[in-house]
């Protein structure tokens, strides 16, 4: 199954869930405060979700690392390459 | 015999950079001891790549330094599948050649494929002390946040997909060459997600990228759209 089925799948059974409970004909409704709880839940996970996407986000770019010493290094190597490869007759 | 190395260096106007990858290659192979050869595929560079890449072969052998080159720019992946036609290794590295990235690291990724026997060694920027130097704090706004949209929707199992720094079994890198279909970024990504699909293991190992470029290539709205594009279709055909 494609990652899209996978979600599609997901959310059909979630929504079937939520809707059976949440919609039920008078007959069959869970108790008053259930159901009042019961309601809003999509929109609060969306809500939910949202938050945390942006806390993850958030984090991981302020814990994104700064190669400084990476870069310092590579010029180093770069002179040195110079330098040996025109020995060796390099013509840049 | 041992394990012998190919690696595989697409170059397209790298006249500056390419001695220097070369002779960084060359002298971390020569440090580890690993058999090793470099095919430079150059796709008709109008700086004198070529030239330049005909002195190194004097210089280090044509057993060594084997040029493949190609009349004009005709993309990545062909240049991968050209390149592995040529290749003696049996194991394949696939690098950038304008030092963004270190042949430092490929060190590493050989000991990390001997340690779990995996079929595909994935750098990445993302994890452990990896990380980029040369990045304004929007450009890796957006590679954090296209990255976390990737993670949610692919659940791919590596934590950097659209990294260009990784090693290969060479029969696994044929194999994955035949299925994809992407260009760009996303033509990486899908090497790894197909990897997954076809039951290969990957390995990761934390690097460096140093972008000494980004100030003159900005990545711009169609790259963003295009990766948008791309990632959705691997989310809705894989």
């Amino acid at each position: 199954m494609t990652k899209l089925g996978q979600w599609l799948c997901g959310l059909a059974l979630l929504g079937s869930a939520w809707a059976a409970l949440a919609l039920a004909p008078a007959g069959l409704r869970l108790p008053a405060p259930y159901r009042q709880a019961l309601l809003p839940l999509p929109v609060y996970l969306l809500v939910a979700l949202g938050c945390y996407s942006l806390a993850t986000v958030g984090y991981r770019l302020a814990t994104f690392n700064d190669c400084e010493e990476a870069a310092a290094e590579l010029q180093e190597h770069i002179g040195a390459a110079r330098e040996d490869l025109r020995r060796r007759g390099l013509r840049f | 015999g041992g394990d012998k190395f190919s690696v595989l260096l697409p170059t397209y106007n790298e006249r500056e950079n390419l001695p220097l990858v070369v002779w960084l290659l060359v002298r971390t192979f020569r440090q580890s001891g690993n058999n090793f050869e470099i095919i430079i595929i150059d796709d008709g560079s109008p700086d004198g790549t070529q030239e330049i890449a005909e002195q190194l072969e004097k210089i280090y052998g044509s057993d060594k330094i084997l040029l493949r080159p190609r009349p004009r720019k005709l993309g990545l992946g062909t240049a991968y599948i050209h390149g592995m036609k040529h290749a003696t290794g049996n194991f394949i590295v696939i690098m950038d050649a304008d030092l963004s990235h270190h042949p430092k690291f490929i060190p590493e990724f050989i000991r990390k494929q001997k340690e779990g026997n995996f079929d595909i060694v994935s750098g990445t920027r993302y994890k452990g002390n990896g990380g980029v130097y040369g990045w304004d704090l929007k450009r890796k706004l957006i590679s954090r946040g296209a990255n976390f949209i990737t993670q949610v929707l692919l659940r791919p199992g590596a934590s950097d997909l659209t990294g260009s720094f990784r090693l290969y079994r060479k029969e696994v890198l044929q194999k994955l060459m035949e299925k994809c279909v992407s260009k760009g970024y996303v033509f990486q990504m899908e090497m790894i997600v197909r990897a997954r699909q076809l039951g290969y293991t990957i390995g990761e190992v934390p690097i460096s990228f140093v972008d000494r470029v980004y100030g003159e290539s900005k990545l711009g709205g169609n790259e963003i759209v295009s990766f948008l594009k791309g990632l959705l279709t691997l989310f809705a055909t894989t």
